[in-house]
């Protein structure tokens, strides 16, 4: 009894592998040959990246002032408090930045790309978007995969800026520290690779949050319900994803930059 | 394209007596096994009536027809090229050359009507002021020229079938496929979705196959002529029905009738006689 639903499983997640990388593929090759939808790229990159601004900045703001406490607090015991700069920007941009970033426009994108584009396919928009001779992967899924890309990206700095911005609130406001020696600790020990690192992560999970979300919305069945469940496993795959990607790439990059 | 939204006759002028549509030996399945065996043609100028009870596969044969969904064995050609194993990048361009009225519409509710009807002019980069007169015209053809700048949201059900019926004929398409154009809509709203119909049929004669599980409105379209002079549609005399209007049944995956009207009314065959009565 055990055995079938093993194999049956195992096989459904073999499938589901493939059909993602051929559907991931397709959407990032559709960008080297014509026709591409520049005006929907435009307009992506406006939903994803500025419609993302905000958030990004106040969870960006809080989480550094938060690492600026706990950090403080710890510090203070080995008498370090002073070197609280150094520590919130290697923390926000080698790290916390990009997954932060990368989370939160999972939660806000990821879900919206499945859902809208899972209501298409109910409503039979994309059998209908085909049948009037136009590619839906060219149309919808390759400007929103590009799009998040990008703006991941900037993003990810935007994050980076305001933690170390929350951590210097925090600093120099609450634990009374000199916001000089806050920022010269914050930028003197930084290294090209950090940055490096930093900046590399959110090309990985911008293209992680697009492909997932497009791709369980293009697959969803089932109606409404279907649209609900579809959105659902988007987030939850792109997050824990995101998450993933970061491992291997830390492991990696640490390796390249040790 | 005043009276009617024409039908461009290329490869079919080219071969005037080669079907438009042949399906030979198709079968298709997913969970379970939706449609067997199945072949018919579609001649020029025709009009192919899909009767059958609610899912029985209607809609899959009509989205094979075009290339929405591929067989799992068997041969379909359109406009006389085989589309079974047929490229998606290749089905792009064949498929502009039909027109597909959807059962819900399917109209893009981010964009206005004008942008619905229009797409495919908009896709291929035509010029705004031609734009807006085809649309304008198509939509004249379906009498909802008001709509123009509203959005499907504040559209009714029989509007939204009227405007995807303009989306499908504004290319002048040389296949016309009606996935139950009348589903769900009221008596007098129905009838004015076959008007329609009948008009395409006989002012522009492009073929056609249209799904319906609604047999007054089979009937009527076989039965009654569209009169241009009078704008309207009248009944032809007694005992006659369009000879380029016939009928098609599906049971259980499979096709059990494929003649005119006249011989699906005497069909000694069990079921069709349960479903016409």
């Amino acid at each position: 009894m055990a055995i079938p639903l093993i194999e049956k499983t195992a096989k459904n997640l073999v499938f589901t592998v493939q059909d993602f990388s051929l559907f991931a593929y397709q959407a990032a090759i559709n960008l080297f040959r014509p026709p591409v939808y520049w005006p929907e790229f435009l307009t992506q990159s406006d939903i994803i990246g500025v419609g993302s601004a905000t958030i990004v900045v106040l969870s960006g703001f809080f989480t550094g002032g938060v690492l600026a406490l706990q950090s403080a607090s710890t510090l203070a015991q080995f008498g370090a408090t002073a070197v609280t700069g150094r520590f919130v920007s290697f923390s926000m941009i080698k790290e916390l930045g990009p997954v932060l970033a990368g989370i939160m426009v999972s939660g806000r994108n990821a879900s919206s790309m499945a859902s809208e584009l899972g209501s298409m396919v109910v409503t039979e928009q994309i059998d209908a978007m085909r049948a009037l001779g136009v590619d839906p992967m060219r149309r919808l899924v390759t400007p929103r995969l590009f799009a998040s890309v990008a703006m991941l990206l900037f993003l990810t700095i935007v994050a980076d800026a305001f933690g170390i911005l929350g951590g210097a609130f925090v600093t120099i406001f609450m634990n009374g520290q000199n916001a000089t020696q806050y920022f010269h600790q914050a930028y003197q020990y930084l290294r090209w690779p950090d940055i490096l690192q930093g900046l590399v992560k959110p090309l990985f999970s911008g293209f992680i949050i697009a492909s997932v979300g497009c791709f369980h919305g293009m697959r969803t069945t089932g109606g409404t319900e279907g649209v609900g469940r579809s959105t659902i496993q988007a987030v939850v795959w792109a997050s824990i994803l995101i998450i993933f990607v970061d491992f291997l790439l830390t492991q990696l990059l640490l390796t390249v930059f040790p | 394209m005043s009276d009617a939204v024409g039908s461009k006759p290329r490869d079919a002028a080219a071969r005037p007596d080669s079907p438009v549509v042949a399906f030979r030996a198709v079968s298709i399945g997913f969970a379970n096994p939706v449609l067997h065996d199945i072949g018919f043609k579609v001649a020029p100028g025709e009009t192919r009536i899909l009767l059958g009870p609610a899912g029985v596969g209607k809609s899959v044969l009509l989205k094979l027809a075009n290339g929405l969904l591929r067989p799992d064995s068997g041969s379909i050609q359109l406009f006389g090229e085989e589309i079974a194993d047929m490229s998606e990048e290749s089905l792009f361009s064949l498929r502009t050359r039909t027109g597909m009225v959807f059962q819900e519409s399917a109209l893009f509710d981010s964009l206005t009507v004008r942008d619905n009807v229009g797409y495919q002019l908009i896709q291929e980069r035509v010029a705004d002021d031609q734009i807006e007169r085809r649309v304008r015209e198509a939509l004249s053809f379906v009498g909802l020229e008001q709509t123009f700048d509203l959005l499907p949201g504040s559209l009714s059900g029989g509007m939204r079938r009227r405007v995807a019926i303009a989306r499908a004929l504004i290319h002048q398409p040389e296949l016309l496929l009606y996935d139950s154009p009348t589903g769900g809509l009221d008596p007098v709203t129905s009838t004015t979705i076959i008007e329609l119909i009948m008009k395409q049929r006989d002012v522009s004669r492009t073929p056609s196959i249209l799904v319906t599980h609604r047999l007054q409105d089979a009937f009527m379209l076989c039965t009654h002529r569209f009169d241009s002079a009078a704008g309207h549609m009248v009944p032809l005399p007694d005992g006659q029905s369009d000879p380029g209007t016939t009928f098609l049944m599906l049971d259980q995956g499979r096709l059990i009738f494929d003649g005119s009207l006249h011989e699906l009314v005497h069909s000694e065959d069990e079921f069709v006689r349960e479903f016409l009565e």
